[in-house]
């Protein structure tokens, strides 16, 4: 099994994206190490429009790569605060930095309950045990 | 691109192979492949008689001779990989091969002089074969009427959305969503979307095929129709399909056949007897017409009763008298889709095609077509990781799960299988599997030709342990070698650019 970074102070998501609550209340969304790697070189990143209102698991966007094209979804539900535009210009952000500066979207949370329901690292490495 | 020769003077690639620049490089000014008669009408005054219509400054077409341009496109033919050529066997295309009888059936005179605005007293045969063609495919799908219009699988999911639609909008109970397993082609969630459904996706099982227990989970009255292809991408045929069919029913869903994989099935199972109300079949796949290079192809729909007054018009019909007429008096129709009557070319290939097969011979068809797909994968068992190792239908799925411990990806699979000869089958398709390689032999491969293919793949996986780095190199045997897919997606560079403006 290859390796994959994923940070313990994040939550993630069955969908292979990551979440992490700001001090503003807001979170950052972006995808993880594994779903990069599995994607291989990110060529287009399309974003919602900022202030769009998302239910949890709503597709609200798309990654696309040499490979393929993987669907992004809200992993809350929330409103879309603000979005990476840099990506536009600079797709291989996703590749070089997933958490870091290849952050997606940030969004206001409206059900905080529903981040309790997300993995804790050590839950979503399981998953991608599983899977592999 | 520079114009300058890469292989010598004469752009020779290697042999009697050629390098070839874009036909703009080539322009020299002034240069003409062709002159006019000399004028024997009286001239008029083109500025007098268009007025400001006139153009000034001339298109910047390239300016070549004759013989420089058909040895430019000639040339460019040579780099075709073809069915012709070889195994092509790209999955869930189905690139079986295209009998020749077909191109001279549809070469025919009368056939290939017709004009789409013929009177139709003067096309009767066409229209008649129209309208047996639409008899056939009725019969081949299980279904009660059809539609030859639409060009593509594409057009035809959605002319069947659109009659869906039209369908719960006649009712007066528009519906919002459109269910679609996760191994659906990608052209399905579009159709819906492109007819204002919201699309959700539903997880096929453990076993690759969709489960009833999922998709109760997921139907209720908000939704207008499934969307399932049959066998589906992965190869499998879905077992539940009877099932999976009642449970949309019952909620007054429609069920939406995606008809790409049809092939597995002619003469041995009816989709309309499965419980599907529309689908589209791809005549350039299940009945032998050309890819073509993107085009034409032709996706005709048919529908269960409760769609027909929605078809496209105009219909083809016969009147009492047994003539044939352009009928367009269909109030509910959603109209016309296509110029003419749609890509009448390939109807007639597959009318031919049906004809000389006949009903004996389109089983035997699909019976090869399965029997091929299964030979390979039984072939590959053991070297090959097989995600879903179960018999197949028309196509079967492996990943590069066994390479992975030598950094092989199947990337560099696709681009080794060029350098033994052989199109690379779809890959990392459908997204279900990781490192997916979907391959599709088809029935007309023979056994030789089955073991030929297997051998090499059998080859390739060796090749991965012993030597990795000969794959990451792949090609190596082509004119040009890997190229840089990555930026040409990031970069693309979209046009020619004219030296003066690129200055």
């Amino acid at each position: 099994m290859a390796e994959y970074q994923l940070p313990e102070t994040l939550r993630y998501t069955r969908e292979d994206e990551w979440l992490r609550p700001a001090e503003d209340g807001s979170a950052v969304v972006g995808i993880t190490d594994y779903a990069q790697q599995q994607l291989g070189d990110v060529v287009f990143v399309e974003l919602p429009e900022p202030g769009a209102v998302l239910q949890q698991g709503e597709a609200c966007g798309a990654i696309e790569s040499v490979k393929t094209v993987a669907e992004l979804f809200a992993p809350v539900s929330g409103e879309v605060a603000r979005c990476n535009q840099e990506l536009a210009q600079r797709p291989e952000a996703v590749n070089e930095d997933c958490y870091g500066g290849g952050w997606i979207l940030a969004m206001v949370p409206s059900q905080p309950a529903e981040l309790d329901g997300l993995l804790d690292a050590a839950a979503y490495a399981q998953h991608i045990a599983d899977r592999e | 691109m520079s114009g300058a020769p890469q292989g010598g003077a004469a752009n020779a690639a290697g042999g009697l192979a050629y390098e070839e620049p874009l036909i703009f490089e080539q322009s020299r000014p002034g240069r003409r492949g062709a002159e006019l008669p000399r004028c024997d009408v009286p001239e008029v005054d083109a500025a007098a008689l268009l007025g400001e219509n006139l153009r000034e400054d001339l298109p910047a077409l390239p300016e070549l001779s004759e013989v420089e341009v058909v040895r430019h496109f000639t040339r460019l033919s040579t780099w075709n990989a073809a069915v012709d050529l070889g195994l092509y066997p790209l999955g869930s295309c189905t690139m079986k091969y295209n009998p020749k009888l077909n191109e001279r059936v549809a070469r025919l005179p009368g056939f290939a002089w017709a004009h789409p605005l013929s009177p139709a007293a003067e096309v009767q045969g066409l229209l008649e074969l129209c309208f047996e063609l639409e008899g056939f495919l009725a019969e081949i799908s299980g279904m009660d009427c059809v539609t030859l219009q639409p060009a593509a699988g594409a057009q035809g999911e959605l002319a069947g959305l659109m009659m869906i639609r039209a369908h719960f909008e006649q009712r007066g109970e528009p519906r919002s969503k459109v269910l679609v397993p996760d191994t659906a082609h990608g052209t399905n969630p579009a159709s819906a979307a492109l007819n204002g459904y919201q699309v959700q996706t539903v997880a096929s099982g453990a076993d690759g095929v969709l489960h009833p227990g999922a998709l109760k989970a997921a139907m209720d009255e908000t939704v207008a129709a499934l969307m399932i292809t049959n066998p589906n991408t992965l190869g499998l045929f879905e077992d539940h399909i009877a099932e999976l069919c009642e449970i949309v029913h019952a909620q007054g869903g429609l069920v939406y056949g995606d008809g790409a994989n049809l092939n597995a099935l002619l003469g041995v199972a009816r989709p309309g007897d499965m419980g599907l109300d529309v689908m589209h079949m791809n005549l350039h796949k299940t009945f032998s017409t050309p890819h073509g290079g993107g085009g034409p192809g032709a996706g005709p729909v048919a529908v269960k009763r409760v769609l027909a007054p929605y078809l496209p018009t105009p219909r083809v019909q016969r009147g009492p008298d047994g003539r044939f007429a352009w009928r367009d008096d269909a109030p509910h129709s959603i109209g016309r889709l296509h110029g003419g009557h749609g890509n009448v070319g390939m109807l007639l290939r597959a009318y031919a095609y049906i004809l000389s097969l006949g009903a004996a011979g389109l089983r035997r068809c699909a019976e090869a077509a399965v029997l091929n797909a299964n030979y390979l994968l039984a072939r590959l068992r053991g070297a090959w990781h097989l995600p879903y190792d179960r018999p197949v239908m028309h196509e079967c799925v492996l990943s590069d799960r066994a390479l992975q411990a030598s950094g092989v990806s199947t990337l560099d699979v696709a681009k080794r299988l060029i350098d033994h000869g052989y199109h690379p089958p779809t890959i990392y398709f459908p997204l279900t599997v990781p490192g997916a390689l979907m391959i599709e032999p088809t029935e007309s491969e023979s056994l030789e030709g089955l073991d030929r293919f297997a051998d090499t793949l059998l080859q390739i996986a060796e090749e991965a342990r012993r030597d990795p780095a000969l794959l990451h190199g792949a090609p190596h045997r082509t004119r040009h070698r890997r190229l840089d897919e990555t930026r040409a997606a990031r970069k693309p560079v979209l046009r020619w650019t004219p030296q003066e403006e690129s200055a």
